[in-house]
């Protein structure tokens, strides 16, 4: 299979220089951009390819651009400016791909930050690096200063009038720095509480200005199609989505890592690549795409991997970075650390999320110890319906319900069958303002 | 407008309004927290849920949230809905995971949005079984108490304290299930409008540490309508007591000024009404010189031949008393012997201020109004200190560049976050031409720090650049010009520019400036308006009533025309230097002082007469846009303490002069008839015979508790309710109650579910933040004059060497809060402020001691160094923290 996003990678060596990417066919895309297509075709392009978002969401980039405000035809409008935002904060459990983009070829990730900056008409580009990617910020930042040097980035580029400037911000540590709009609110300076939409970061993002927020490795995949075309793309993946993904796993299996496949590749090949379930152990379950997608089972296992059909089966291929649960491990327990990372995560705005998360841990943490009563699981059962989408001010707290609901799901048995008998009979299942009994 | 439905109902409504505000103003029970009609929608909270239908065959409905969600045409809604209300109820279980439920010892029992809340969803059962996560308290200074435990994390306090009022020492701390609201360390908050935290948090996280100190609940409290004594600007408040002691003010809603908000010294500065060492009794000095009880019968008895002996009376009224205090004063001496009670350039100013307001009377927005002003000039006013409230106000008017923004971007005017981040550090204009540096600084567009004097000559050429005709004052250098032109552009361009200007430097040439501003603007502007600040609560109404000061007072003492000095609830050593005081007090044979609180003015007086307070009191005050309010007696003080006016009308009796003035309404028919500029102050509220449905209306809310044990250590038998036979209120809890009660008249807010102060008040106003139903309180004096008078003279008079000026604090500078406790402990130190080169030219460096003569009386102070100071220019702190009686600006020889 042809590597794409990982082929200039050299394992255990320093990324390549510029010149070493030049030679490899870097920053080509970016001259055929900026010489030979207007910015509305490179969105064009980027939207007829498929691309979407490999943040999480999968929401379409090209439409994403699309939703910005165009100044080709009244430059007097254009507003004092306009950005791009690379979402570099992964912090979703079990999620390592954009470190691997970001110290293996950060010079793909810049000439991508810079074609889709071109593409938008953005003349500031942030990277929102998570913190403690101490390695990737010392990488990118030499390689954003080589581009400079080089005359890709700064004023009047290849004397095609464009302009661009380019900086690193390192989160201060927030998993919800990873949702857009607390991710724009932090690159403020302000507290990283998510923001409402509408409206949208293309109407009024960073600063108030028009801004796109995209994901290391979607954007990573833009100087590609625009080098090959939107069919070659297309292409690349086994199913309706198009292109390449890395997948990645983590937890129970035998050789946890990475590794870049056509999208809709089988669930089973997947986990073959990384070996199957460690010390001959069967699979109990898995995270397909992170933390917040729903848990996935053996009965899963000839899922295409691709949006459409992990969204087939009820999850989401999130990041494609799985986490893998053997047939050992307690489910409560798997459970009860997803949702003290959510709780603990909180950004602490909206109350559903706030107060409803940590009684879900709480919850849970009861069962594991052995102190579940009658009607715990019915209160789990109320926060997955209460906390969903709409409820709540983000999607932070119905993203935490994705494997909550998912284990109830699929181990409501094991979860029931750890409420001890002798637990009093108080009924808890009646809704917050039933008339008192007692 | 638009149509939509709720619960099958159709209403016809704002399609920019959200769907909570729309709600609420239609009269429905939707709870909420984070929302405040002030502060807008953030969608933090969830508790406004309501089921939101594609259409009328939907029934499906999905869950939003009305603070939301915009009322266009055509929505249909359901607050009814199971599912909508179940998750109501669930966000309050939530909420009270970690709420200590320690309601019976929390000072917001009773009155807690919290509480009110929690039943309007019908939530009663706990099913977490956890335990509760608890925060440590802070030590926030003498005004507000911190409990954090009962946090329900809705962000009203910060977005208050720092989206609206721009403070920034309170912050959120913290995050997920921990948030903490607090500063990052102890101490008193840095706002001048911290107080409208009290009202603003939905539960007792922050409650008023002053009725802490005295505590009862809401539903034990006397009030009474009251209007603040403690600037110009006439706000709104609501007193309340028990049993003869006042416990605290509160925010009483007025559509026009000061809404739902108050300034930290209207709020906290009322403690001077409880102090031990106010005269509580007619005092008589003895012979051995000491101020003595007297009997009531036995004072007026010698006050009577004191008073028939007298060789001429001269009196001497107050701009911090009522009309009717000083009206009834004079009417004692006469009307020619009585005086204003003002300095001479404090009574100057304020007829200058006079002429202006009723030159532009048809110009005048209300404090409410100037919120919506998009471009604002002021002239020598440091708000923040002067008149606080109004700092406020303009806080809100630079903001509406961020609606303009907003507006272009399509984001709805509720939508406070979006409405934040568009707007970003765009503001509205505000230039401000004042001697030094202000607190309202952060959002001024450019500032001059000018002496009065080059103030005025800013403003006049201001006046000439905005209009040919105006004259140019003569040989202004560039760079005024190039100021006047940036300020007059702004101005002209701008929807509706504001022009302030006031008192505060006792200079006559900036108020004169600022009416050939206000004329040039009309000229070529037809909504600029001009907002005026005056010294006192009542300096307007006094500039009114007499142009005669206590100059003209002294003269007539000094010169011998009469010997007797009758002063109503003033001190004479804040209106003169000290000597010159002396001098009138030595010379007058006698001085009879009519007061509340103790003066240095009482310490001299040979008869004292106890005079009530506003608490104690009813009386007619005239802002500072020539509206008069009435306020009402809180509770009736303990005999002999009576009002100023009945005092006087006593001594009027007893020198045979007689007056029919039994009660309010006969005193007000009085000066109604014996002054024509004050007619209309009788439709101020209404009147004493004014019943609704043949009942007054009550002081006390329901169950007022005690009622028949309260006095049991007098006699056991039950009082009857004492008759107020100066007002339709009522020293009860029964009477007339509802949503068509005369606004003036609403002593405290309360509707059925609503306890709360500020969610209460939805009750009575047209529509959510909007004006009282049946009119906002009070009535305009000024009438417009068609006569325009020409320009005034561009002559600046400037000053060339070294001056001293006039410099405010919001604590000290008024003289009765600076009696407050409270007030007492936030007071400044005083120094005399100046610039580097100043300090240097006199060899002086901070903290050394600078002996300054102004008026030939010597005061020593230490200095401490504000850069922004023009040069040779000093600042002399005035008032009660620093020095009283100095007349400023003054040329000076340091």
């Amino acid at each position: 299979m042809e590597k794409v996003l990982t082929k200039n990678i050299r394992d255990n060596r320093e990324p390549m220089t510029i010149g070493e990417y030049e030679q490899a066919g870097g920053w080509e895309a970016y001259k055929k951009a900026l010489h030979e297509m207007k910015p509305t075709e490179v969105a064009g392009l980027v939207k007829e390819a498929g691309l979407r978002g490999r943040g999480g969401a999968g929401f379409p980039t090209g439409v994403k651009w699309s939703f910005m405000p165009r100044f080709e035809e009244n430059p007097e409008k254009r507003p004092a400016h306009v950005y791009l935002v690379v979402n570099a904060d992964e912090m979703e459990p079990g999620t390592f791909k954009d470190r691997l983009l970001m110290e293996g070829d950060p010079h793909q990730l810049i000439e991508a930050m810079a074609i889709a900056s071109y593409a938008i008409g953005a003349d500031i580009a942030y990277v929102f690096i998570r913190g403690e990617y101490t390695e990737c910020q010392r990488k990118l930042q030499r390689a954003i200063d080589e581009a400079m040097e080089a005359g890709y980035l700064g004023q009047d580029i290849l004397g095609t009038g464009f302009n661009l400037k380019m900086y690193l911000h390192m989160s201060a540590g927030r998993y919800i720095c990873g949702e857009e709009s607390a991710l724009l609110s932090a690159l403020e300076g302000r507290r990283a509480v998510p923001r409402h939409k509408p409206p949208f970061p293309a109407a009024s993002g960073l600063f108030g200005q028009p801004t796109t927020v995209n994901n290391v490795e979607t954007i990573c995949n833009v100087p590609h199609i625009v080098k090959n075309g939107a069919e070659w793309y297309k292409s690349l993946g086994l199913h309706k989505d198009g292109g390449t993904k890395i997948f990645g796993a983590s937890g129970h299996v035998a050789r946890p890592g990475l590794v870049e496949l056509p999208l809709g590749t089988k669930l089973s090949d997947l986990l073959d690549h990384f070996g199957g379930v460690r010390g001959g152990r069967k699979l109990k379950a898995l995270l397909p795409g992170g933390g917040s997608t729903p848990l996935l089972t053996d009965e899963h296992l000839n899922t295409p991997m691709d949006y459409e059909g992990v969204g087939a089966v009820g999850s989401r291929l999130g990041t494609g970075t799985m986490v893998v649960i053997d047939d050992q491990t307690p489910i409560v327990g798997v459970l009860k650390n997803l949702e003290h990372f959510y709780a603990q995560e909180s950004c602490g705005w909206c109350t559903p999320c706030r107060d409803g998360l940590p009684w879900v841990e709480r919850i849970l943490t009861n069962l594991e110890a052995g102190h579940g009563k009658p009607g715990d699981i019915e209160l789990l059962d109320l926060h997955v319906k209460l906390l969903g989408p709409g409820k709540t001010f983000c999607a932070h707290a119905p993203g935490a319900m994705g494997p909550l609901e998912s284990g109830l799901k699929y181990f409501r048995d094991e979860l029931a069958a750890l409420i001890p008998p002798e637990a009093d009979t108080l009924d808890l299942t009646q809704p917050a303002n039933a008339a008192s009994n007692n | 407008m638009a149509t939509i439905k709720i619960d099958g109902k159709q209403f016809e409504v704002d399609p920019t309004d959200n769907l909570l505000k729309v709600a609420l103003s239609k009269g429905f029970d939707l709870p909420y927290f984070c929302w405040h009609p002030e502060l807008h929608s953030v969608g933090a909270c969830r508790q406004c849920a309501v089921k939101q239908y594609k259409n009328e065959d939907d029934t499906q409905g999905q869950i939003v949230m009305a603070c939301m969600t915009p009322a266009s045409d055509g929505g249909c809604f359901s607050i009814e809905d199971k599912e909508a209300s179940d998750f109501r109820a669930q966000v309050i279980e939530w909420l009270m995971i970690n709420h200590p439920h320690d309601c019976p010892v929390c000072e917001e029992g009773g009155e807690c949005h919290l509480q009110d809340m929690t039943l309007m969803t019908g939530h009663t059962r706990r099913r977490y079984r956890g335990p509760k996560r608890t925060h440590r308290n802070q030590e926030l200074g003498p005004f507000i108490n911190h409990e954090m435990n009962r946090c329900i994390a809705c962000y009203r306090c910060v977005r208050y304290y720092r989206d609206y009022a721009d403070g920034d020492d309170l912050r959120v701390l913290g995050s997920h299930s921990n948030v903490y609201f607090g500063r990052e360390a102890d101490g008193a908050f840095n706002s001048e409008f911290s107080g409208n935290l009290v009202e603003v948090c939905p539960t007792g996280v922050f409650t008023d540490k002053t009725l802490g100190a005295h505590y009862n609940r809401k539903w034990d409290m006397q009030n009474a309508p009251g209007i603040c004594t403690h600037c110009s600007l006439g706000c709104n408040t609501s007193p309340g007591s028990r049993q003869g002691i006042l416990k605290r003010i509160q925010n009483r809603y007025h559509g026009e000024i000061n809404h739902y908000f108050l300034c930290d010294r209207g709020r906290f500065g009322a403690g001077f009404v409880n102090r031990e060492d106010r005269p509580r009794q007619p005092l008589v000095r003895a012979d051995n010189g000491v101020l003595e009880p007297q009997d009531m019968d036995v004072m007026l008895a010698s006050l009577k031949s004191v008073l028939a002996e007298a060789k001429g009376l001269v009196g001497i009224g107050s701009p911090r008393a009522s009309l009717e205090d000083n009206f009834a004063l004079r009417h004692l001496v006469g009307a020619d012997n009585f005086h204003n009670g003002m300095s001479g350039p404090e009574s100057h100013a304020s007829l200058a201020a006079l002429a202006l307001l009723q030159e532009h009377a048809g110009r005048l927005p209300t404090l409410r109004d100037v919120e919506s002003c998009d471009a604002v000039f002021v002239l020598g006013e440091d708000v923040t200190q002067f008149a606080p409230r109004l700092a406020l106000s303009l806080r809100q008017a630079v903001r509406n560049e961020h609606h303009v923004l907003a507006e272009a971007a399509n984001i709805p005017k509720w939508h406070a976050r979006a409405v934040r981040d568009e707007g970003q550090h765009f503001y509205s204009p505000l230039f401000m031409a004042v001697p030094a540096a202000t607190r309202l600084d952060d959002v001024a567009t450019e500032l001059f720090h000018l002496r009065p004097a080059r103030i005025a000559e800013l403003g006049f050429a201001v006046a000439a650049i905005l209009d040919d005709a105006a004259p140019m004052p003569a040989n202004i250098d560039e760079q005024t010009r190039t100021h006047a032109e940036t300020i007059a552009n702004a101005l002209k361009t701008a929807k509706k520019p504001l022009v302030v200007a006031g008192t505060s430097l006792g200079s006559e040439a900036v108020l004169t400036a600022a009416g050939n501003v206000m004329r040039a603007l009309e000229s070529v502007h037809d909504d600029a308006g001009l907002f005026v600040t005056l010294n006192e609560a009542n300096s307007l109404g006094m500039a009114m009533m007499s142009d005669r000061d206590v100059d003209h007072a002294f003269e007539a003492i000094t010169s011998r025309r009469a010997d007797t000095l009758i002063v109503m609830q003033n001190d004479l050593y804040e209106r003169a230097q000290h000597g010159k005081v002396d001098a009138a007090i030595k010379a007058a044979k006698n001085l009879i002082v009519l007061d509340h609180s103790m003066t240095a003015t009482i310490a001299k007086a040979d008869y004292v007469l106890p005079a009530g307070s506003f608490a104690e009191a009813d009386g007619t005050l005239v802002n500072n846009e020539g509206r008069a309010q009435r306020f009402f007696q809180v509770f009736i003080p303990e005999a002999p303490l009576q009002e100023g006016w009945r005092w006087c009308a006593d001594l009027n009796r007893a020198i045979g002069k007689p007056v029919d003035w039994y009660g309010m309404d006969d005193l007000i028919d009085a000066i109604e008839a014996a002054c024509p500029q004050f007619a209309g102050i009788k439709t101020a509220a209404p009147s004493t015979s004014f019943r609704k449905a043949g009942m007054r209306f009550p002081r006390s809310p329901h169950r007022y508790s005690g009622r028949t044990a309260l006095y049991a250590n007098v006699d056991v038998r039950e009082r009857r309710p004492e008759v107020d036979v100066d007002s339709a209120l009522a020293y009860s809890m029964e009477g007339y109650h509802g949503s068509d009660q005369p606004p003036a008249l609403m002593a405290y807010a309360w509707a059925p579910g609503w306890d709360s102060n500020q969610a209460a008040i939805t009750r009575f106003q047209d529509e959510v933040g909007g004006h009282l139903k049946g009119g906002d309180p009070g009535t305009r004096l000024l009438k417009v004059d068609a006569n325009v008078p020409d320009y005034a003279p561009a002559e600046p008079k400037l000053v060339e060497g070294w001056q001293a000026i006039p410099r405010y604090h919001i604590f000290g500078s008024e003289s009765q809060s600076a009696k407050a406790p409270a007030i007492q402990q936030r007071m400044p130190r005083a120094w005399f402020t100046l610039n580097e080169a100043g300090a240097k030219a006199l060899g002086l460096a901070a903290a050394d001691t600078l002996r300054l003569t102004i008026d030939g009386e010597i005061h020593a102070l230490p200095v401490t160094i504000d850069p922004s100071l023009p040069d040779k220019t000093i600042g002399v702190p005035v008032g009660a923290h620093g020095l009283m009686g100095v007349r400023l600006p003054a040329a000076v020889s340091p």
